[in-house]
């Protein structure tokens, strides 16, 4: 892939496939807008066979938890995720979205208990396509835009 | 499906099956009620209901359904006169409430309390209301009610008029009716329209669904009218409620075209949306179904307890 071999990293985290758009999005919920010394390159709306159009994040020096991989698959379900070693792709998966989501979503309902005691909250997938979840506590329904900003 | 110990939360958490033995086993006690007019299946067993805000109706009917059990009853009716005004967490007034007794009843105004509670809790909790979420009690019995009065719930067409956009017991009173084989009219003023979602949930269970804002005309199909209230306090804007207030009454004139057997339901308080007049025709059900909390929700401590062996 050309893109690749221009801002070639050595070592770190491409995050490929991100919808079109979506990008600056990956970087705010990872938090990588905060300068920690590796490079972050993003190319957004990158010609792409599969999407038409896609935004690509790269990292450099960095790989993802379990927990940040959740978080893309929420809002960018059709990127993949490249993990590369002295230069090579070394692993390469697709994210997931998760049937629960634990932990890293809050919940939009200002009068949901979770808002107000100690809980972990959760939540469970209702549809992936659109994004719609169900939370365990209040069972209001979020869907995208409100997924979004409770990240 | 083993129910000693297990908590009652929310409709969703229910199966048919769930439904129709909770129904059943109420029946059974409120036959032996009548002839022993007292039970003791709990006795020396306590229940404490935690009513974080007020509903006094809803307390009266558990602590009458544990007291008609043989149990006794411990709790507050409202938080103010509790360590909860002092900033104490809801978790920690479970954990200290189950040292007293053996299932709590919980009232609360936040979405998702019961749910808390229930995970917090080692003994039953049973929901009796959190906000705006769910009051699956009131549900089963409504559904007991209208098994009783028909001997069953298929093949009936059931009208759910009022407030069916903010209307919680007519939320989950149309999820438990998508088990049965129903067809529902959902008659409302335009503004009060069942949410979408609740809709398409019903038509993909392969409900028949008609909405409309005609009482009149859709009164003589009808074998249950479930009225509901239209609340103030649900309204973001007081014009919104003016131009909807007082949409519908059903009184005798109404009724003229109803069939012989239809009933008419309510959760009550009711303010006007059904006239004094009707409370002694044949159709009104509503205070009968007063009357059903009681035995259903003996049935639910009493299993939940695990207790009603016997039965
Ligand atoms: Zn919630």
């Amino acid at each position: 892939m050309a893109e690749l071999k221009v801002t070639a990293i050595r070592e770190g985290t491409v995050i490929d496939h991100i919808p079109a758009g979506k990008g600056l999005k990956v970087i705010e919920i990872l938090r990588l807008n905060r300068p920690n010394g590796g490079v972050l390159l993003l190319a957004s709306n990158v010609h792409s066979g599969k999407l038409g159009r896609k935004d690509i994040v790269k990292i450099e020096g960095k790989f993802l938890s379990e927990e940040e991989v959740n978080k893309i698959a929420l809002i960018a379900p059709t990127a993949t995720v490249n993990i590369v070693r002295d230069y090579k792709v070394a692993e390469k998966f697709k994210v997931e979205v998760p049937g629960e989501i634990t932990g890293i979503l809050r919940c939009a309902n200002p009068n949901c208990v979770s808002n107000h005691e100690y809980t972990v909250s959760k939540f469970y997938v209702v549809s992936r396509e659109p994004l719609k979840v169900r939370c365990h506590y209040c069972e209001r329904t979020m869907e995208e835009e409100e997924i979004l900003g409770n990240l | 499906m083993d129910w000693k110990g297990r908590d009652v939360i929310s409709v969703r958490d229910f199966s048919k099956e769930d439904i129709e033995f909770v129904l059943n086993v109420a029946e059974r006690l409120e036959t032996e009620l009548n002839e022993k007019g007292a039970l003791d299946y709990a006795k020396g067993k306590i229940l404490a209901t935690l009513f974080f805000e007020p509903s006094t109706r809803t307390r009266l009917s558990f602590e009458s359904a544990m007291h008609r059990l043989g149990g006794s009853v411990i709790g507050f009716s409202s938080a103010a006169s509790t360590s909860v005004k002092k900033g104490e967490s809801l978790a920690d007034t479970i954990k200290t409430v189950e040292q007293y007794s053996d299932v709590i009843v919980l009232r609360h105004p936040m979405e998702g309390a019961a749910r808390l509670a229930a995970e917090v809790a080692d003994i039953p909790v049973i929901n009796a209301g959190d906000g705006s979420n769910q009051h699956p009690t009131q549900t089963l019995l409504d559904l007991y009610t209208i098994k009783r009065a028909f001997g069953r719930i298929d093949g009936l067409t059931i009208g759910l008029l009022g407030d069916l956009k903010y209307g919680r017991t007519v939320h989950s009173l149309a999820e438990a009716l998508a088990f049965y084989d129903v067809e529902l009219y959902l008659i409302s003023p335009e503004l009060l329209r069942m949410p979408k979602h609740i809709i398409e949930e019903l038509r993909e269970k392969g409900v028949r669904i008609h909405e409309t804002t005609d009482l009149e005309g859709t009164i003589p199909k009808l074998d249950v009218l479930y009225v509901t209230r239209i609340q103030r306090e649900r309204f973001p804007d007081e014009q919104e409620y003016l131009k909807v207030k007082g949409s519908y009454q059903v009184n005798c004139a109404v009724l003229k075209r109803a069939r012989e057997g239809l009933r008419i339901m309510h959760p009550l308080p009711r303010v006007d949306e059904i006239h004094p007049e009707v409370d002694k025709t044949s159709h009104a059900l509503y205070f009968r179904q007063v009357f059903s909390g009681v035995p259903v929700r003996m049935a639910l401590l009493g299993l939940t307890l695990g207790v009603l062996e016997g039965v």
